[in-house]
């Protein structure tokens, strides 16, 4: 029979040749199993003394202990051995893609559109819309241009063969919707329209027959010149961000007044001109039916597509219609 | 408008200060300065030659050798790109080493092979107008090697150009400009009043005016002038009409128009042997009636056009906007009339856009002139007509038509306050006015006052258009800046919101947001299949904008069209924009519509897409039924919808519009009513907690004809399958010989749960053998082994 000491001597050997899990799992079978001379010695502990008995068992059992131990530990040696292997076989390049991002871009028009949006909803205000195709006097009637006034002539007006003629028009402008909104909202009103316009012009680098603008429009109890230049202010603020501020010069609409253009002095000192504003006309406020003795009220207007140049370096407006994906998909 | 320094000091003469500064302040005044200059600056080394010889270049034909006299007497070669010099004329020579107004160097060079020594200069070149179409050629009389600014008697000025606005008739002229400005810096303004030195026989007994249109007409004012000066003006008023883009005439045409940059007031002169009896009238013409104008051209008129006419009633002139050939100043032209008037401004603004006549004098007329100014506009042109040698008569005639009373407006010091957001008194307030001429009366003292409007600010007739007086002298910048709050809390509409959804999901899914023109031209919507073209553009500048879109189709097949031909196929786009279908109301009808086009794809696709925009947006009950659809393939084609209702179309364009459009791929296409889709219920499902037993799947697959829809049989499925059907989904199609010409299978998974209890057997059984029995009878399908 087996000493103890060799038992343990042998497990070990064996343990240490074995090279991968299933060979350890074969020598554990060979050492601990159910026919391994440690069984074997445990069974043959029957047949002594009770004295010899108790020393030889205690023998065996420290040599089980130990067995254990040695096949547990090359176990765990083995399986992290196996672990690295595996992982090292599954390696990837992750460059290595052939499938191209899809990825749909906004259109630079929506991407400022929503921004400005997003400014003035920041400020408090609703956003309304008007029609493209709108009625003569929404788009000059109501807005304090009379029939035949030179003020007209502003505006390239592009009419569509619709009711009587001269009737209907395409707007040329997003302020219909002032009085659009005037007509079916009591007082105070806090809203920017953005929209499509459209006016008589040959495409080129800075035309298009076709524009988008974006109207602004308070009317309150005490709202005055003061209100409409701090606003016009806080939006340069908030949309072209610090070191850029606002004036306003003395200009005419015939839907506002007094009426002023307002440019936007950049950091280096140079203006942009960006729109027009003005306190809404007593007669435009009297049209829309509000009592211009109780309310007050500002507009401005300006316009998108040229935010939309600038603040992406583009400088030809027909290039935001061509539907180029390469165009496009820059932004 | 354009207007020197030197000539706005001749009403202000203590304005100065940089001029820089000064367009600053022109510009918070309302006058923008779009560009400021220095003009007769920079003349140093022109000098007056005259040209001995012209020869053509050997070797080029653009260009042509002249030879100078620059005042030595010796012959000095020059090339030169323009023509319009002749031996003997005098101009201006740039000599080799001057520095030019516009920073060019002159310097001594060979152009194709021929020495130039020196630059024969144009108008604009040395920068007294615009003109470049040649070279100034300079009156005779003047010796050749005066420096040219001796010679013309340039002084360095400073050259303001401004934009007027429609409501500023005033500052059409210099005198309003001058006004404006004086008032603003604070120094005196005066209107000179001219003196004339009157001989002969009264004006009265040579010459009449009568207005039979009373109401066009409000007032016309005649002198006589007798001796009037045939050459050309003198050199100081050329150079300044030069200057503000007016090319000098002759004395006579030059006077006139002096007067009106001036003054502001058009006028015309009549050469008084060819007006019968000196006698005038205004009348409005009779239809048809004929005129042959000062250009030449024969008009015919309306009855809203107002005439000049003569004492036999024929007419003589399109009043205020030309004059007539048959009274037109000649060189032996001795006598004139001179008529300044003031038009009704909507007549004249009529017949001149009638006429495509529009003129300084009809800009003029049409925004409205001051009538007072009359009688100071015919004296200054005698006077400067005096000092040429010309005679004027006695008097003048001045006959009234009818004229809008003077307008009173009161005005309440706190309303201009509450409008502007100023803290003005009312002393401060009237301070301001007075010197543009609105003069005030009233106590002071923060009360009301009353303001007397000028005749020359036809603008104004309400307290508003005083308070922007009060806030545009005072100054914009001027005033304190407030942010005016609101309760209100900002945000967008559902529908706003909705627009931002679709937006964020379609470029999610790999697909780009388009915009195309709303215009197209004619053809375009039956190239794409569609059926008539919806509202025309009554006034196109081109065909190809003249059709309002009735779909965003046209547009989004372009595109990909576009694309294509720039080696880039398979494009997915989108375009959300509105549409006019035809029909409508007072208005037409417009619609939004979100239209996807997928090149390169099959129909299908965009039925998933509709799915996942639906199941976005939580439409109620989105559905596909497949049926034709204009322009889209027949067989590949169907309806979207809504909680049952149309909301749209999809499936893949037609292969006939594919090659009208010269696209070679396939495009599948969704186009969908974002209002009809708004108008459909959106619901979301109610929540219902996971079960927490273990579901059963059961695959089941069934054999069916073409025509049945995917989806109906999926809805029986459902249908059949009751509460304990938590999902159905094709997830499998096939088509065989053994399964028959015009048939295939359809393959789904159907997963069984139940909230309380793990299904038995015996139950998925029961509900399995359900479905297959409801699909097989409702759609004569056979279920597959």
């Amino acid at each position: 029979m087996a000493e103890p000491e060799q038992l343990v001597a042998e497990a070990e050997r064996l343990a240490v040749a074995a090279t991968t899990l299933d060979e350890l799992s074969a020598v554990r079978t060979a050492v601990s199993g159910k026919r391994s001379p440690l069984v074997a010695a445990r069974k043959a502990l029957g047949g002594l003394e009770p004295e010899a008995r108790r020393e030889a068992g205690q023998a065996l059992n420290a040599a089980k202990a130990s067995i254990d131990e040695i096949l547990n530990s090359r176990e765990a040696e083995l399986s992290a051995a196996a672990r690295v292997e595996q992982l090292a076989a599954e390696r990837l390049d992750l460059t290595e893609v052939a499938e191209q991002p899809a990825h749909g871009h906004l259109h630079v028009i929506t991407q400022t559109w929503q921004e400005l949006e997003d400014v003035f909803v920041g400020m408090g205000y609703r956003v309304a819309e008007g029609p493209e195709i709108e009625s003569e006097w929404y788009n000059f009637g109501a807005l304090n241009f009379p029939l035949e006034h030179p003020a007209r002539d502003m505006y390239d007006t592009l009419y569509v063969d619709y009711g009587e003629p001269g009737t209907t028009l395409l707007r040329t402008h997003t302020s219909p919707v002032q009085a659009r909104v005037m007509e079916t909202q009591a007082p105070p009103i806090y809203v920017v329209a953005p929209g499509r316009c459209f006016r008589q012009d040959t495409a080129d680098a800075t035309h298009m027959p076709v524009f988008h603008q974006i109207e602004g429009l308070v009317v309150d109890r005490a709202t005055s010149l003061g209100d409409l230049a701090g606003t016009i202010e806080a939006f340069t603020a908030a949309y072209f961000g610090p070191g850029f501020s606002s004036r306003l010069r003395p200009s005419y609409f015939p839907f506002t007044e007094p009426s002023a253009e307002f440019d936007i002095q950049r950091p280096d000192g140079s203006w942009l001109e960006l729109g027009g504003c003005g306190m809404v006309h007593p007669n435009v406020l009297e049209a829309c039916g509000i009592d211009p003795e109780q309310w007050q009220g500002f507009a401005f207007g300006f316009g998108i597509d040229r935010l939309a140049l600038i603040r992406f370096g583009i400088d030809d407006l027909r290039e935001l219609w061509t539907n180029d994906v390469r165009f496009l998909g820059q932004f | 408008m354009k207007v020197l320094l030197s000539w706005l000091r001749e009403f202000a003469p203590d304005i100065d200060g940089d001029p820089q500064h000064l367009a600053e302040v022109l510009a918070d005044l309302g006058l923008a300065v779009e560009e400021l200059s220095h003009t007769g600056a920079g003349l140093a080394g022109v000098v007056v030659a005259e040209v001995l010889a012209t020869r053509p270049h050997p070797d080029a034909d653009r260009i042509q050798l002249v030879d100078v006299d620059p005042g030595d007497g010796e012959a000095l070669q020059v090339c030169c790109g323009a023509f319009n010099m002749a031996p003997g004329d005098l101009v201006p020579l740039a000599t080799v080493g001057t520095t030019m107004p516009g920073g060019i160097e002159i310097a001594r060079r060979k152009m194709r092979g021929q020495w130039s020594n020196g630059m024969l200069c144009s108008v604009a070149e040395i920068g007294l107008g615009d003109d470049h179409r040649g070279i100034m050629i300079l009156e005779q009389g003047l010796s050749a090697g005066t420096p040219l600014a001796e010679a013309l008697g340039i002084q360095p000025d400073v050259l303001f150009d401004l934009e007027v606005n429609p409501n500023r008739p005033d500052a059409m002229s210099v005198m309003g400009v001058a006004r404006d400005l004086a008032a603003r810096l604070g120094v005196l303004f005066t209107v000179p009043a001219p003196p004339v030195a009157e001989t002969g026989a009264p004006a009265a007994q040579r010459a009449a005016v009568s207005i039979a249109a009373p109401d066009f007409c409000g007032r016309f004012g005649v002198r006589v002038l007798d001796n009037v000066p045939s050459g050309a003006s003198p050199r100081w008023m050329a150079n300044r009409l030069l200057a503000v883009g007016q090319r000098p005439i002759n004395a006579v045409v030059d006077l006139s128009n002096y007067v009106m940059f001036e003054l502001g007031q058009p006028n015309h002169t009549y050469d008084l042997d060819l007006v019968p009896g000196g006698a005038l009238g205004v009348r409005m013409a009779r239809p048809g009636e004929r005129l042959t104008t000062l250009d030449g051209t024969e008009r015919t008129l309306t009855t809203a056009d107002g005439v000049i006419v003569n004492r036999d009633d024929d007419a003589i002139g399109l009043a205020g906007v030309m004059g007539g050939a048959s009274t037109e100043i000649s060189a032996d032209t001795r006598s004139v009339l001179l008529e300044a008037a003031w038009w009704d401004p909507m007549t004249i603004a009529r017949t001149a856009r009638r006429l495509g006549l529009r003129s300084e004098a009809s800009a003029r007329f049409e925004r409205g002139v001051d009538p007072d100014i009359i009688p100071t506009a015919l004296d200054r042109f005698a006077e400067l007509a005096g000092a040429l040698g010309a005679t004027t008569s006695p008097g003048m005639i001045d006959a009234a038509g009818n004229r809008a009373e003077p307008i009173t407006v009161r005005v309440r010091p706190q309303r201009v306050n509450a409008i502007l957001g100023t803290d003005l008194g009312a002393e401060e307030m009237t301070a301001l006015l007075s010197p543009i001429g609105f003069a005030c009366d009233g106590s002071g003292d923060g009360q009301d006052f009353e303001v007397s409007i000028p005749s020359w600010r036809l603008d104004s007739a309400a307290e508003i258009d005083v308070i922007e007086e009060v806030g545009r002298l005072h100054g914009y910048s001027k005033i304190a800046r407030t942010v005016p709050v609101t309760e209100q809390a900002g945000a967008l509409t559902p529908q706003q919101k909705d627009r931002r959804r679709i937006r964020a999901l379609l470029c999610g899914m790999g697909i780009t947001e388009a915009m195309s023109l709303p215009f197209l031209a004619p053809g375009d919507v039956a190239r794409a299949g569609l059926g008539d073209d919806g509202i025309t553009v009554a006034n196109p500048l081109v065909a190809e904008e003249s059709i309002m879109r009735t779909s965003l189709r046209p547009g989004l097949l372009k595109a990909v069209a576009y694309n294509a031909a720039r080696r880039t196929a398979g494009v997915s786009l989108f375009e959300i924009g509105r549409v006019h279908p035809g029909g409508g109301g007072r208005l037409p009808d417009e619609q939004e519509h979100l239209a996807v086009i997928l090149a390169g794809r099959e129909a299908t696709a965009a039925t998933t897409l509709w799915r996942r925009l639906a199941r976005h947006l939580a439409v109620a009950n989105p559905g596909v039924v497949n049926g034709p659809v204009d322009g889209l393939h027949p067989g590949r084609s169907g309806s979207v919808l809504a909680d049952g209702r149309p909301v749209g179309a999809l499936g893949e364009i037609d292969p006939q519009v594919l090659a009208a459009c010269e696209i070679d791929e396939r495009a599948a296409w969704l186009e969908v009513d974002l209002g009809a889709l708004r108008g459909a219920d959106r619901r979301l499902t109610p929540y219902r907690a996971p079960s927490r037993y273990p579901s059963s799947d059961v695959d089941l697959a069934f054999t069916v004809a073409d025509e049945v829809s995917a989806d109906d049989v999926a809805a029986t499925i459902a249908q059949a399958g009751g509460e304990l059907l938590s999902s159905v989904a094709l997830f499998d199609v096939f088509r065989s010989t053994q399964l028959g010409e015009g048939r295939r299978s359809l393959a789904y998974t159907l997963r069984f749960e139940a909230a309380d209890r793990t299904l038995n057997d015996a139950e998925v059984a029961q509900v399995r053998q359900s479905c297959i029995e409801a699909v097989t009878t409702a759609h004569n399908a056979t279920l597959r082994g």
